[in-house]
C-alpha cells in the first residue's frame, strides 16, 4: 500500500502541491482526476523523487520512502508510465522492454514477463524489431505500458494513458489497466477522461490547484452534482 | 606523383585520419549524452601527453607501464573535470556549461604552462613505435601503421558495447531522455561517467599515437587537433560514432594530400572552410540527425 501525507511541492516560487494526502491500497485501481496545472503529473512525480519534495512523507508498504533517489523507488515496486508516452524513439521495441526491465536480474522472470507483455499487446510481438520512434501513438502507449511492466511493479502509476489516442485505443487501453489489476499489480491512474477514470475506478481523487478536494468511490464521483459540471460537461 | 607515393601518403592519412577519429568519438560521444561541447577535450589530449613525459621522462617508467599510467591519469582527469565543471551545472541552461567547459580549457592550458612550463619538451622515444617497417615499396614507422588497425578495433568494440551490452543501451536510453531513464533505474550519472572514460580513454590513445612522430609538446599542441576533431565531429554529424570516424579520416586525408602537393600552409585553413562549407550546405553534418531539442 501507498500512502501519502501532507506533501508539498514547489517549483522556483510556484507552490505546486499544497497538502497532497492519499492513499492507494493492495488489490485497487485508483483514479486521479483534475483539470490541467491542478498538480497530477507533480504527485506521481514527486512519489517518484523527480522533483523534490518541500513536506510530507511517502510510504510504500510500512518503509518511508520520502527521501529514497528514483532507482530506489522502482527497487521498491513503483514505476511511473510517464505522460506523454515517452518512449525511446532509437530503441527497438524489444530494446525498450529490455530498459524497462533495467534494475532486474532474473532473466527467467525478465523473459516470463516479456512474454506476458506480448501477450497483453501483441500488437508489440509483431513489432518487436522495430523502432519505437516510428510506431504510432496508440502502440506506442501499449509499449510505455509494457515497458513500465517490465520492472515488475506491485504499483504501476500511469499519467494519462489514453492521452491523443482514439476512442477505440482507450477502450483497448482500459481493458488492459483492468487486466493488469486482476494480475495483481496496483494502478493509480491519472487521466483528463474524467469519465472513463472514474468507471474503472476502487476509489478516486479529485486535484484542484495543488490540493485533494474530494475523493471517494468511483460511483459516489460519478453520481455527484459537482463532479458532473466541472468534469463531465453535464 | 607515383603510386608507391601515392600510397604512402595515403598510409600517412589514415592514419592521421585514425588519430583524428579517435579523438573526435570523444567530442561526439558527449555532445551526444550531454548536448555538451567539451571544448576541454583537446587540452585533455595535450595533458596525456604530459602524462606519459612525466612517467617515462621523469621516472624512467618503461614505456608499457607508463602507457598504463598516462591512460589511467587522462581517464581521472576527465572524470574529474565532468564531476567538478558540469555535474552541478546539470540543470543550468546549455550556456552555462558550455562556457564552463571553455572556461576548463584555458584552465588546463595555464596550469599546463604552470607546471612543464611553455617551453616545448620533447615526447618520450617508443621503441617499437618508431621501428619503420616496409610492405612492398612503401615504408612506414609501426607508429603510423597500426594507429589504423588501433582506430578500426577500438571503433568497432565501442559500437558493440553500445549495441550489445547494458551500459550502451543505457547510454542510448539517456541520450534521448534523461527524465524517463530515471524511471527505468538508471542513474544518469554513471551513464556520463561511463561516457567520460570512453571519451578519454581514446584520446589518451590517440595522444600516444599522435606525438609519437613529432618533436615535441607544449601546452597549446592540444588546441588545434582539437578543433579538427570537433570539425571531424561536425562534419560527421555530432553525436554520430560512425559520422566522427568519417570525419577524421575524410580530414586526415585530404589535410595529408594538401600537405603532399606543397601547399602546407593550406592544410589547416582547409579544415576551417569544411567547417564552413558543412555548416552552410548541411548543418546535421554527414549522419547527423535532426537538431531536434532535447525534451
Ligand atoms: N518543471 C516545472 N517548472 C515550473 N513549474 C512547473 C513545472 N512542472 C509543472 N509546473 C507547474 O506546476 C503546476 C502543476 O503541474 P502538473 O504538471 O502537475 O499539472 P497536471 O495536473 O499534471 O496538468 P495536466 O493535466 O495538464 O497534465 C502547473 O501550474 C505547472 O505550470
Ligand atoms: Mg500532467
Amino acid at each position: 500500500m501507498l500512502s501519502i501525507k501532507d506533501l508539498h511541492v514547489y517549483y522556483g516560487g510556484i507552490h505546486a502541491l499544497r497538502g497532497v494526502s492519499l492513499e492507494v491500497p493492495d488489490g485497487k485501481i485508483i483514479s486521479l482526476i483534475g483539470a490541467n496545472g491542478a498538480g497530477k503529473s507533480t504527485t506521481l512525480k514527486s512519489i517518484m523523487s523527480l522533483v523534490a519534495k518541500t513536506e510530507g512523507s511517502v510510504e510504500f508498504d510500512g518503509v518511508d520512502i520520502t527521501k529514497y533517489p528514483t532507482r530506489n523507488v522502482v527497487k521498491t515496486g513503483i514505476v511511473l508510465c510517464p505522460e506523454g508516452r515517452r518512449v525511446f524513439p532509437d530503441l527497438t521495441v524489444a530494446e525498450n522492454l529490455t530498459v524497462g526491465a533495467y534494475l532486474r536480474k532474473d532473466k527467467e522472470g525478465i523473459k516470463a514477463d516479456r512474454d506476458w507483455v506480448y501477450e497483453l499487446f501483441p500488437r508489440m510481438k509483431e513489432r518487436e524489431w522495430q523502432l519505437a520512434g516510428t510506431l504510432s501513438g496508440g502502440e506506442q502507449q501499449m509499449l510505455a505500458v509494457g515497458r513500465a511492466l517490465m520492472s515488475r511493479p506491485k504499483l504501476l502509476m500511469m499519467d494519462e494513458p489514453s492521452l491523443g489516442l482514439a476512442p477505440l485505443v482507450v477502450k483497448d487501453i482500459f481493458a488492459i489497466i483492468k487486466q493488469i489489476n486482476e494480475a495483481g499489480v496496483n494502478v493509480m491512474l491519472i487521466e483528463q477522461n474524467a469519465k472513463a477514470a472514474l468507471e474503472i475506478a476502487d476509489f478516486a481523487y479529485v486535484m484542484e490547484t495543488g490540493e485533494i478536494t474530494m475523493s471517494g468511490t468511483g460511483k459516489e464521483l460519478l453520481a455527484s452534482d459537482e463532479i458532473r459540471k466541472a468534469y463531465l460537461g453535464e | 606523383m607515383t603510386l608507391t607515393a601515392f600510397f604512402q601518403y595515403c598510409l600517412v592519412g589514415i592514419s592521421i585520419g585514425g588519430i583524428y577519429a579517435l579523438i573526435a568519438i570523444g567530442y561526439t560521444m558527449v555532445y551526444g549524452i550531454l548536448r555538451l561541447i567539451n571544448f576541454a577535450h583537446g587540452d585533455i589530449f595535450m595533458m596525456a601527453a604530459y602524462f606519459m613525459i612525466f612517467a617515462m621522462v621523469d621516472f624512467m617508467i618503461p614505456w608499457y607501464i607508463s602507457m598504463i599510467i598516462m591512460i589511467v591519469s587522462t581517464i581521472v582527469l576527465g572524470v574529474v573535470i565532468e564531476k567538478l565543471a558540469y555535474k552541478p551545472l546539470r540543470n543550468a541552461p546549455r550556456m552555462s556549461i558550455m562556457i564552463s567547459a571553455i572556461g576548463v580549457s584555458y584552465l588546463l592550458q595555464n596550469l599546463a604552462t604552470y607546471l612543464f612550463s611553455a617551453l616545448p619538451k620533447q615526447y618520450p622515444q617508443i621503441p617499437i613505435l618508431n621501428k619503420t617497417i616496409t610492405i612492398g615499396e612503401v615504408s612506414t614507422s609501426i607508429a603510423t601503421f597500426i594507429t589504423p588497425i588501433i582506430t578500426i578495433v577500438f571503433v568497432v568494440l565501442l559500437m558493440m558495447l553500445i549495441k550489445y551490452t547494458k551500459v550502451g543501451m543505457a547510454m542510448r536510453a539517456v541520450s534521448k531522455d534523461f527524465e524517463t531513464a530515471q524511471l527505468m533505474g538508471i542513474q544518469i550519472n554513471n551513464v556520463i561517467t561511463v561516457t567520460f572514460i570512453i571519451g578519454c580513454f581514446l584520446a589518451a590513445v590517440g595522444s600516444m599515437l599522435y606525438f609519437t612522430p613529432r618533436p615535441s609538446v607544449f601546452p597549446l599542441a592540444g588546441s588545434l587537433p582539437g578543433l579538427k576533431c570537433f570539425i571531424a565531429a561536425v562534419f560527421g554529424g555530432i553525436g554520430s560514432i560512425p559520422g566522427a570516424v568519417l570525419g577524421g579520416l575524410i580530414i586526415g586525408i585530404c589535410e595529408t594530400f594538401i600537405k603532399a602537393f606543397g601547399y602546407s600552409e593550406f592544410s589547416d585553413v582547409f579544415t576551417f572552410v569544411l567547417l564552413i562549407a558543412v555548416l552552410m550546405i548541411k548543418p546535421t553534418g554527414l549522419f547527423g540527425e535532426k537538431m531536434a531539442e532535447k525534451v
